[in-house]
């Protein structure tokens, strides 16, 4: 078993702010991830508001950055790995990944972010890219022209709306409530738009392709009945689920609604586990905001090391 | 021009004398989208972790890639990146939009085997 000071799960902008600290701090410092370093950030086109760029930086660049940062200062990294097992509750840590490798550990700090959520309906994985998207600025000029269907009312749906909308020919959104959570300024261009009808207090249950058309079957809430709507794409936007399943079998607390529950000092309730970014139980989520507390987490690591 | 570490195909001839060449090819074909990137990122990593597989990329939007764009396989496709596998010369698997590692992984075991 190979020993660190430090263990981050989570290569995302909380996980390398918390690796470039502790190994500044000359921790050797082990950084896991079940896919590429970059969390989320990577993923967005153009990042605006992150402090120290006067022009928007690509997504993957300020990510591809984050990485390089962290790996100068000595962060070792394993990308792309499964957890399949994970020892949290004695003071010596451990983590097996892809059945083969144990690292251990007295401190670990929990990073994995958060994922869009998927609907897990019937036909949405079956149709995914062949029907059914989830990235207007990749997929959008396949439907120029197209009747398409948008299921959200957040902020992203309404700023993917606002893109989709220079390409398609008309645009259904379905919410399950009354009203749009998104801004008011943003939801007021998409509801202006009279490419734009909108389907109140409705949630899809399934889709399926008939002939060319992606057919939608939605549920009106109030009600109980079922239409079906057939289009020629779908588009998926309703927020983000914490990436915490695998914390499911630990003693670490949880929210209801998987976030992990910590201490102004990133602390959970095992002692030497800390947790930062977005998986953690908190009013905002931004990238500047998983910086800082991966910054505390790895400050308070370094002080107890 | 993508802006990614593996090596990128440029032209139809390249393709051909990549999947005639090698038993084992992956090529996804995107654009510096954020559907497309995570994908590159994969491969790039399982580079080191397959050395028998050659991963490749190549840009959505140059004329080779209507070879991608032309395969049965991926006629029905309306989301990028598309990433088409080939072993000895025959596609044996093709994708649409977004796979994660362990999408990836579980194709590689299953038709890299």
């Amino acid at each position: 078993m190979q020993n660190y000071d430090v263990i981050i799960i989570g290569a995302g902008p909380a996980g390398l702010a918390a690796a470039i600290y502790t190994s500044r701090a000359v921790l050797s410092t082990l950084v896991i991830d079940e896919s590429s370093a970059g969390g989320q950030v990577k993923t967005t086109h153009q990042v605006a508001n992150y402090p120290g760029f006067v022009e928007p930086i690509a997504g993957h660049e300020l990510a591809g950055n984050m990485r390089k940062q962290a790996e100068k200062y000595g962060t070792k990294l394993k990308l792309a790995v499964d957890i399949t097992a994970l020892h949290l509750s004695d003071r010596k840590k451990w983590v097996e990944l892809d059945d083969q490798d144990r690292y251990a550990t007295e401190f670990v700090v929990i990073a994995t972010g958060s994922s869009p959520r998927p609907l897990n309906i019937p036909g949405e994985q079956e149709y995914k890219g062949s029907g059914v998207s989830y990235c207007a600025t990749c997929d959008a000029e396949f439907y120029k022209d197209k009747d398409i269907v948008l299921i959200g009312g957040g902020n992203s749906a309404m700023e993917e709306s606002l893109l989709l909308l220079q390409f398609v020919k008309s645009i259904t959104i379905i919410h399950q409530f009354d009203t749009l959570q998104a801004e008011k300024i943003t939801a007021d261009k998409v509801t202006n738009n009279p490419k734009v009808n909108i389907l109140w207090s409705h949630e899809p249950r399934a889709f399926y392709k008939k002939e060319n058309n992606m057919v939608v079957e939605a549920e009106n809430l109030k009600t109980k009945k079922r239409i079906r709507l057939g289009r020629d794409g779908i588009f998926i936007f309703v927020g983000l689920v914490p990436n915490s399943a695998f914390l499911k079998t630990t003693p670490v607390q949880l929210t209801r609604h998987g976030y992990v529950i910590t201490n102004p000092q990133m602390e959970t309730n095992i002692r030497g586990v800390y947790a930062a970014g977005d998986i953690r139980d908190k009013s905002h989520r931004q990238i500047t905001i998983a910086v800082g507390d991966g910054t505390i987490a790895a400050l308070e690591v370094i002080h107890k090391v | 021009m993508l802006q990614s570490n593996l090596e990128h195909i440029e032209s139809e001839e390249q393709l051909k004398g990549l999947i005639e060449n090698n038993e084992k090819v992956a090529v996804c074909c995107g654009r510096m989208g954020p559907m497309c990137i995570p994908v590159y990122d994969i491969f790039e990593i399982f580079q080191e972790k397959y050395p028998d597989i050659q991963f490749r990329d190549m840009d959505f939007d140059i004329p080779a890639a209507a070879t991608i764009k032309g395969l049965p396989e991926c006629r029905k496709f309306w989301g990028l990146p598309y990433t088409v596998y080939y072993r000895n010369g025959k596609v044996v698997k093709a994708t649409s939009s977004i796979q994660s590692a362990k999408e990836v992984k579980s194709i590689i075991n299953d038709v890299f085997a």
